[in-house]
């Protein structure tokens, strides 16, 4: 479940938070479908990260926050060292079709996982009405993930790749 | 018959389309914008695919994202709606092309019907009186002038494509026509890409009163009676109902009568609505003919019970009419009042939203069209249309009572809209005496 709890301000140390407080904390989370939470108040300071986090929910504005001064960071939000995959840019599609890894059936395909692209990269071909278009990553980096199979219909604002920046 | 339909529309239509849908064992895609993402009604189809962002160049009325829709998700007819590209003849031709039908009527007939100067010939062709004008597009300014003088003042310059009350500026004398016929021409060029305006006599204290008409491919056609929507703002109907109050049954059956003649001059398939306007003494002329289903259809599903929606199916997938004109019966009286988003306090601005609160009514008589739902947000980008809420009773008298029953029980919180002017309308001794022409309410309210 939780990775870690560790103490966040600088300078001040604040005293060590109870295990309840954090049970608490941990049944709030589950309870809202949070990946993420961190509080800061005088007495304390905690922030809770669930491992494998799922896809973020859309948080509606003035969900009641209990307790004093409770900031909710949405899934995708903080400062790490380490970027998630969640947070990596995606390549997504700019209309319905039909997606292609290749050009034809049996040339290699534009691109695979590892290969590095420039903005201007064709990495796939989406095929509408008998007309293929092709798609460029839009992203200077390195294929990450491809997040969908050949010949798969895919709709407007579907992701395609996730493509780690340079 | 169909096995699988996609729904070229969204909103409380789209669900209807969709219910219809299931209710014959037809599978249904529908097609969203980013707008209308985790819209409730989307669940209720077997797929539903995401077509653009939320503008609706680029989603509703985009035709080559719906064909590529249809095709990736394999379906075999489009059901356009209302609005959006049901009546885009460009439309309905694209789709055949591939191969998908388009659940409406002929390409010819949509294109007849949505040239208003060409539909007015088809009128008199079939024997109906048409409103007195002009012959056809005018030539310039000084015909019109000529015109407004054969056929008096006041008159009205519309664009010849179109109708649904857009493109109409009103005219009392010379100089303003004059403007008018510059002016409408301008912006029926922006709007529908033709700047053909013709003039029509504007006939006052009149009442709007339209037919619905069935046909099938093999040229039967029947009507199913007529509705009243004479209740209007800036030609946007706010109340429909059927029987049409105060219209002798000698008018009714010459009215319907002439529906089905004109349906029949112009090869109409499908269901339409043929819209007449009624002067004080009950002469009735051709106002224009819509060759889609329309908002106002569940009306005249309530008194005839027979389902309209599904009635476009059967007719598409080719099959005859399944039933003759001695058949269909008005049974009762219905009325419908369109809830919208709209703050009646400030001239009808629309009032997009989140509904805090969404409770509609229900009970003996009632029947509620709607695809939103508590929590749901209003976005601005599409009609404020909210809900249509529908009364059935033996009698108009016992109408009235349910549906101001009906319109107290409606608690919408989180935007403004139009309950408030409903009841006030319901109230009006004028409206219940049926005393009422198609300018009644910009001058009551």
């Amino acid at each position: 479940m939780a990775e870690a709890f560790e103490p966040e301000a600088e300078g001040d140390r604040p005293p060590p938070v109870d295990l309840e407080t954090i049970r608490r904390l941990l049944d709030l989370m589950s309870e809202h479908g949070l990946a993420e939470l961190e509080i800061e108040r005088e007495d304390m300071a905690v922030r809770l990260r669930k491992a494998g986090a799922e896809p973020p929910t859309p948080m509606a504005a003035g969900i009641p926050a209990g307790g004093a001064q409770a900031g909710v960071a949405p899934p995708t939000a903080p400062a790490e060292a380490e970027t998630a995959e969640e947070e990596l840019p995606t390549v997504t599609s700019p209309m319905v079709g039909t997606f292609y890894t290749a050009p034809s059936p049996d040339a290699d395909p534009f691109v695979q996982v590892g290969d590095h692209v420039a903005e201007d990269t064709v990495v796939c071909v989406i095929e509408a009405m008998k007309v293929f278009n092709e798609i460029r990553a839009e992203t200077s980096g390195t294929i990450e993930k491809v997040l969908v199979a050949n010949a798969e219909a895919v709709e407007f604002g579907q992701p395609l790749f996730v493509v780690r920046p340079d | 018959m169909f096995s699988r339909i996609l729904v070229a529309n969204r909103g409380e239509i789209a669900l209807r389309i969709i219910r219809a849908c299931r209710e014959m064992g037809i599978e249904t895609v529908a097609v969203y914008s980013e707008a209308d993402r985790g819209a409730r009604y989307l669940s209720l189809a077997d797929e539903a695919v995401c077509i653009g962002p939320a503008p609706s160049a680029q989603s509703y009325l985009n035709i080559a994202r719906i064909i590529s829709a249809a095709e990736v998700a394999d379906v075999d007819a489009i059901h356009p709606g209302y609005g959006f590209l049901a009546e885009n003849a460009h439309f309905a031709e694209v789709c055949r092309s591939c191969n998908i039908e388009f659940i409406g009527p002929s390409v010819e007939a949509m294109q007849r019907m949505g040239d208003k100067v060409e539909a007015k010939r088809i009128a008199r062709a079939a024997r109906l009186y048409t409103i007195p004008g002009s012959e056809g597009a005018l030539e310039d300014v000084d015909e019109a002038v000529r015109v407004a003088h054969d056929i008096g003042y006041p008159v009205l310059v519309k664009a010849a494509a179109g109708g649904g009350g857009r493109g109409m500026r009103i005219a009392h004398n010379d100089i303003s026509l004059s403007q008018a016929v510059g002016q409408g021409q301008a912006e029926a060029e922006a709007a529908f890409k033709d700047s053909r305006v013709y003039l029509e006599k504007h006939i006052e204290g009149a009442r709007h009163v339209e037919v619905q008409v069935l046909a099938d491919a093999d040229g039967h056609c029947v009507h199913l009676w007529e509705r009243d929507c004479t209740l209007q703002r800036r030609h946007q109907k706010l109340i429909e109902e059927s029987p049409s109050p105060g219209l002798s049954d000698h008018t009714r059956a010459k009215l319907c009568d002439a529906a089905v003649r004109m349906a029949k001059e112009a090869g109409y398939t499908g269901a339409g609505t043929v819209e007449f306007l009624l002067d004080p003494d009950e002469t009735f002329y051709l106002l224009e003919v819509n060759a889609r289903i329309q908002v106002e259809h569940p009306v005249t599903e309530l008194v005839t019970g027979i389902d309209l929606v599904q009635e476009q199916i059967h007719m598409a997938a080719g099959e005859r009419l399944r039933f003759r004109q001695r058949d269909v019966h008005q049974r009762g009286h219905a009325i419908e009042c369109r809830i919208n988003a709209e703050d009646c306090a400030s001239g009808f601005r629309p009032s997009p939203g989140t509904l805090q609160r969404f409770c509609l009514p229900g009970g003996p008589g009632v029947r509620v069209d709607t695809h939103c739902c508590q929590g749901a947000a209003i976005v601005p980008h599409y009609d404020s249309m909210i809900a249509k809420l529908l009364v059935h009773r033996p009698t108009r008298q016992a109408a009235i009572a349910t549906m101001k029953r009906a319109l107290a029980e409606c608690d919408i919180q989180g935007v403004a809209t139009t309950v408030p002017l409903h009841q006030e309308i319901l109230a009006n001794p004028d409206f219940t005496a049926g005393r009422v022409d198609t300018g009644w309410v910009e001058r009551v309210w």
